[in-house]
């Protein structure tokens, strides 16, 4: 089962600071599309908006046939998960409580775990490869591991739409690969912010390029990862390269 | 060492990969837990009443309760009777349902604000419970306890009532509720002492400090029936809202993408841990450290889930009060020592320790 994404001409202020511009995204059922930008672009809140948890300005987000802003919190939830950049605990939760914590949406609150969620924390455990962590203490593990286990969380809701923010961040070059791919491989409709051009290049469908909370470019990778385009919003000179398809870039120094 | 331990640690993942047994404290199987927990929570509270300087067993202890229960006449003095029955079996019973109900308003804050040091006093309850007291105190209006009480229960919403408008104008994250629960403490400890220093004889204030100390030398079944209806009140809604605390986690943004309505969750735990709080400090003052400190014993013995959490942490702080105030009773006899100086003791060797740890991490 995979779902539609689509934000129509959705704008975000805070603080009297228009942080999201009039983004107008769409991300067909089980497409990849990477948010590129700049830090302070609007990536991260662009992805709170499509997540439902902030209400827009202006414009919608529709989640299928639905408006993201009069589904109950709970219904999205039970199709859309979101990583976030938030990895750190004040507890001492084991690594399959977090991952448990996956399954809250899918049933009721005073109802404790049915072996149905049990065997889902496990399969989703050994589908980013975290099986062996279970029985740790959140707390103890690398900030790759906690990526993975988040990960796990988020595909343990058994969502149709997956929103990633950074979610290659602590994750050596190994383990950077390992999850594209296996988000790339999820069903799932997934809208990821990444901060490597050429990582979001090689793994998605389609990127959007954001500049200032505004739609700077969008379209398939050879479209968008562009000499002149990554000139002009990331302000550096870069070397721009295209093999079967797909854009390299390299990056000669600050402009 | 912290690899070792989370291995003894057991979860629902680990029992279906059926490992050994002998790695599962039995506490952690919820099946065991009430039974076990209520066992030595009942054995707690018939011992304490059986201590004391006036010479009474166990089984005079059980024959009185027998016979208060319509059992036949346990054929001891009057006075016997009453000494169990009065003041040593409510008063044990008391100190289980508030330490009971402090724990539990510990864990819910502590998860509720994603602050490990947080009490049930942090919302400014106690501080404002204390100025309403001393009002009553000062103001001679009221007759004796039950006045101190109320007042003290007006005190203690309207201070509740001052951070929720303060946290919400402010935002409404948490940070900004704890902020205005300290603001909210500091105004109302200050308005205390203003009463106190501008109009209160030696006698009120000696009355007064006692009472701010923590006490539950007033116990009667009135308070017992009270108290105990709200702290119940309050277990059964945070068992039934277990998975949006568990939600918590991680924060609100992420307790909200799992599902939970942050906002309407949030007002309601508050609400419930206020009046509990609020009931709690109106009878037997402001007994620190029970809801800092035995929710983080609860959760180094069950795990952070608050299904479990819950039922153990009320347990552990109902079983821990009982004992604390029967020391509290009998260590300097015939004086009585404050319990929640005698908590205070006990508890900051414990808050040094939590400290301790999270420093080594």
């Amino acid at each position: 089962m995979t779902g539609e994404l689509h934000a129509d001409r959705v704008s975000w202020s805070a603080g009297g600071r228009v942080v999201v511009d009039d983004v107008d995204l769409v991300a067909a059922p089980g497409a990849t599309i990477g948010l590129l930008g700049p830090n302070g672009s609007g990536k991260s809140s662009l992805l709170r908006l499509l997540a439902g948890l902030r209400p827009t300005s202006s414009g919608v987000v529709r989640l299928g046939d639905e408006d993201v802003a009069r589904m109950s919190r709970r219904s999205v939830a039970r199709r859309l998960a979101l990583v976030d950049q938030e990895r750190s605990v004040d507890t001492e939760p084991s690594v399959a409580d977090v991952v448990g914590l996956g399954r809250l949406p899918h049933r009721p609150p005073w109802a404790p775990a049915s072996p149905r969620d049990v065997e889902v924390v496990r399969r989703c455990a050994v589908t980013t490869r975290t099986e062996h962590l279970l029985h740790r203490r959140y707390s103890t593990l690398s900030g790759g591991e906690r990526q993975r286990v988040q990960i796990a969380r988020a595909l343990a809701q058994e969502p149709t739409e997956l929103l990633l923010d950074e979610p290659t961040n602590h994750l050596d070059v190994r383990h950077q690969l390992e999850l594209l791919a296996l988000v790339a491989a999820a069903e799932t409709t997934t809208v990821m912010a990444l901060h490597d051009l050429n990582l979001a290049a090689r793994h998605c469908d389609q990127l959007v390029l954001l500049q200032h909370g505004r739609v700077r470019a969008a379209g398939p990778p050879a479209a968008v990862v562009t000499r002149d385009l990554v000139a002009e919003v990331f302000d550096v000179d870069a070397l721009v390269t295209v093999e079967h398809g797909t854009p390299h870039v390299r990056f000669l120094g600050a402009r | 060492m912290s690899t070792t331990r989370a291995q003894t640690r057991p979860t629902e993942t680990g029992r279906t990969r059926n490992r050994p047994t002998r790695n599962r404290p039995a506490l952690s199987r919820p099946a065991l837990l009430w039974p076990v927990g209520a066992a030595v929570l009942l054995l707690s509270i018939a011992t304490a009443t059986t201590i004391g300087p006036s010479g009474l067993g166990p089984s005079d202890a059980f024959a009185v309760t027998v016979a208060k229960l319509g059992g036949p006449e346990s054929g001891l003095s009057r006075i016997a009777e009453s000494i169990i029955w009065d003041l040593r079996l409510p008063r044990a019973v008391l100190a289980a349902v508030c330490g009971a109900g402090l724990a539990l308003c510990g864990v819910v804050l502590q998860s509720l604000l994603r602050n490990p040091l947080a009490d049930p006093f942090v919302l400014g309850v106690s501080s404002g419970a204390s100025t309403g007291a001393v009002t009553i105190v000062v103001l001679g209006v009221g007759a004796g306890s039950v006045g101190l009480a109320s007042g003290a229960f007006l005190g203690a919403l309207l201070a509740f009532g001052l951070v929720l408008v303060l946290g919400m104008a402010a935002g409404g994250t948490t940070e900004r509720v704890i902020l205005a629960g300290v603001a909210a403490t500091q105004l109302f400890s200050a308005l205390t002492s203003f009463i106190v220093f501008v109009a209160a004889d030696a006698e009120q204030t000696r009355g007064v400090l006692f009472w701010l100390l923590g006490s539950l030398s007033n116990a009667t079944w009135r308070e017992v029936v009270v108290v105990g209806a709200c702290v119940l009140v309050g277990i059964l809604v945070c068992l039934l809202t277990a998975g949006g605390l568990d939600a918590f986690m991680f924060g609100e943004d992420s307790a909200a993408s799992l599902g939970v309505s942050v906002l309407r969750l949030r007002i309601v735990l508050l609400v419930v841990t206020a009046l509990v709080t609020a009931v709690i400090v109106s009878t037997s003052g402001a007994i620190g450290f029970v809801g800092l400190v035995l929710p983080h014993a609860a959760r180094a013995i069950v795990g952070t889930r608050h299904g479990l959490l819950v039922p153990t942490a009320t347990l552990m702080g109902a079983i821990f009060l009982v004992w604390v105030d029967t020391a509290a009773r009998v260590v300097i006899a015939p004086q009585e020592l404050p319990v929640g100086v005698a908590t205070a003791l006990v508890g900051v060797p414990a808050f040094v320790v939590i400290l301790m740890r999270r420093a080594r991490r």
